[in-house]
């Protein structure tokens, strides 16, 4: 039924769109001039896959809501991304391995949205897999770098993981919604990419001199559900702002 | 311009005979048209001078991202928030290529990035002034893109063969990010009252600076005839500026805006528009590090540098390790 399909369209919308935001506050102030740009191309990415997501997203509901009114019009409680995705820049090792821990998962999850029965996500996740493909080439490059680079990146990327480790469990989480499409062949079984995606991340660390932690840590949930971090409300505020001071405008 | 009182290390033009045969040749070549390559000789003067306006040229870009990077993540919808960070990107590739095109006269980016976090170097006065409106990255595409492309253009036929063939790479984009900025002024003047005194507003504050970004009259300057001896200027700052008021004036009528300036009219005559005086105390004090933003923009750029260091070392350290284990097992 399309509520559940609303909501696997908003969850995939919102992360690309919050991930987004957050490599735009790196543009003019990376490490180096072809890292703004590389972040540049991996935000124009995710920009693009959310507004496809979310213009579908307003569609299915039908109560007139275009990718604007939805990505502007909605409070953090009516988000739908998981906790990752908004933790802060920190640091570029943070910066890196959110990204890298988010790709992994990405890159499986597209992978899977390509056999989706729904014929219009199976085509916008085989136009992203092959960006995103991409992104995690590029995040696992930088996870090698930095992780057998000096003692000071590898120290910051380790204590970076371990940082973000806990959001990580909740790419796997399912609900009722999950259960309804995976049923209707509409999006693989949240649990069913965790094997692959552990044995992907393991490997990346092994490479990199990094430990990976343990994979049974305690996780947190909720993003998916609404329950955010306090990070959003500030990243929405900053996104929001224009069209909330003046609304019912174009521009 | 993008790069405004270049100094050229001339203190007077010297005549054809005053010059040795190398310098002889080379004067000839440019008075040819033949472009000059990396690897041809060149006077040394030349030479510097086009290291200072490529460098200046390069900053410029790269600084400039900052007061647009101020709006990525604010910016009102996502196919604008889309077109601004795609443009943002642009300038860094303009960066790029520029500091590129200096490197080959010998020198590294290193020097030349170390050279503007120590205020050695310059780069456009517009950058200093700060972007507090949506508006604003219209006014900046419009007026500030439209003002490079009014430079760039003929600088594509400039003597210096990496320099020149740079700016036709730029110039496309530039001139993308000129129509981009006018369709977001476009919008707003087309919208609501408060968007629209919102993009006279930005008009008010961009108008004079923007035309600023020429330099001063330089009809009369020493390093002004021997750059344009050497085909690396074109035309002088004064008739730039003209090009650039008389094409954009009727652009501002068509979006209903008013130019801050009561100077202003046709001139029948001339078959131009007469305009203000520009007001060059501020121009100076801008370059000399008193406008609005520069402490903010030099610091930004000085702080993202210091804080790349790490990462920086980081990939330098992976990438002489690999290459060490490469060496070792191709000897093995
Ligand atoms: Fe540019
Ligand atoms: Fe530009």
């Amino acid at each position: 039924m399309n509520d559940a399909r609303f909501e696997c369209l908003l969850r995939l919308g919102d992360n690309a769109l919050v991930l987004a935001q957050r490599l735009c506050a790196w543009i003019g102030h990376g490490p180096v001039m072809e890292e703004d740009m590389a972040q540049a191309n991996v935000a124009l990415d995710l920009i693009g896959q959310a507004r496809l997501w979310l213009a579908y997203a307003g569609e299915l509901e039908g109560r007139g809501r275009d990718e604007d009114a939805l990505a502007y019009g909605r409070d953090a409680g009516a988000f739908r991304n998981v906790l990752l995705v908004e933790q802060p820049n920190g640091d570029y090792a943070q910066t890196i391995a959110r990204q890298f821990l988010f790709d992994a998962w990405h890159h499986a999850e597209l992978s899977a949205l390509t056999a989706s029965s729904d014929a219009r996500i199976a085509a916008i996740a085989a136009k992203a897999l092959k960006e995103v493909s991409y992104h995690l080439e590029r995040s696992s490059d930088w996870m090698l770098r930095l992780g057998d680079g000096t003692a000071e990146s590898h120290a910051r990327l380790q204590a970076a993981l371990e940082r973000l480790w806990m959001y990580s469990g909740e790419l796997f989480d399912a609900d009722a919604h999950d259960a309804t499409l995976v049923e209707q062949g509409i999006v693989p079984a949240p649990q069913s990419l965790r094997a692959g995606w552990l044995q992907q991340v393991g490997a990346v660390c092994t490479a990199a001199t990094l430990t990976m932690p343990d994979a049974d840590a305690w996780m947190q949930h909720g993003g998916r559900q609404g329950r955010h971090s306090e990070h959003l409300g500030y990243l929405l505020a900053e996104m929001q702002f224009l069209p909330r001071a003046y609304p019912g405008v174009q521009w | 311009m993008y790069a405004q009182m270049v100094d050229t290390g001339a203190s007077r033009l010297r005549s054809r005979e005053e010059m040795d045969a190398d310098e002889q040749a080379f004067q000839a070549r440019i008075d040819d048209g033949q472009k000059i390559e990396a690897q041809d000789w060149m006077p040394e003067g030349y030479r510097r001078t086009l290291v200072r306006q490529i460098s200046q040229h390069a900053h410029s870009e790269i600084v400039g991202m900052l007061p647009e990077g101020n709006w990525i993540t604010r910016a009102p919808s996502l196919k604008r928030k889309a077109i601004l960070l795609a443009k943002v990107q642009d300038e860094a590739g303009h960066g790029l290529y520029l500091y590129s095109a200096a490197e080959t006269l010998g020198v590294s980016r290193e020097q030349l990035v170390d050279d503007l976090h120590t205020g050695r170097a310059k780069y456009s006065s517009i950058f200093n002034y700060p972007t507090l409106t949506w508006a604003d990255i219209g006014a900046i595409g419009w007026l500030v893109d439209g003002a490079a492309i009014m430079n760039q253009i003929p600088l594509c036929r400039c003597s210096y063969g990496p320099y020149s063939r740079a700016m036709v790479r730029v110039c496309k984009e530039e001139s993308f990010h000129q129509r981009q900025g006018y369709d977001l002024l476009l919008a707003l003047c087309r919208g609501s009252e408060e968007q629209k005194a919102m993009a006279q507003d930005a008009l008010e504050r961009w108008w004079w600076p923007a035309l600023m970004m020429f330099g001063p009259p330089d009809a009369d300057s020493v390093h002004s005839a021997q750059s344009q001896a050497w085909k690396i200027k074109l035309l002088s700052n004064d008739e730039l500026r003209q090009k650039f008021v008389d094409q954009t004036v009727p652009q501002a009528e068509y979006l209903g805006l008013r130019v801050p300036d009561a100077d202003l009219r046709w001139n029948t005559e001339r078959g131009h528009y007469d305009f203000g005086a520009i007001d060059w105390s501020e121009f100076h004090a801008v370059l000399k590090g008193n406008g609005p933003c520069n402490r903010e923009r030099l610091q930004a750029r000085r702080e993202a540098w210091a804080e790349g260091e790490w990462v920086r070392a980081a990939a330098l350290a992976y990438a002489d390790k690999h290459a060490a284990a490469e060496r070792h097992s191709q000897a093995a």
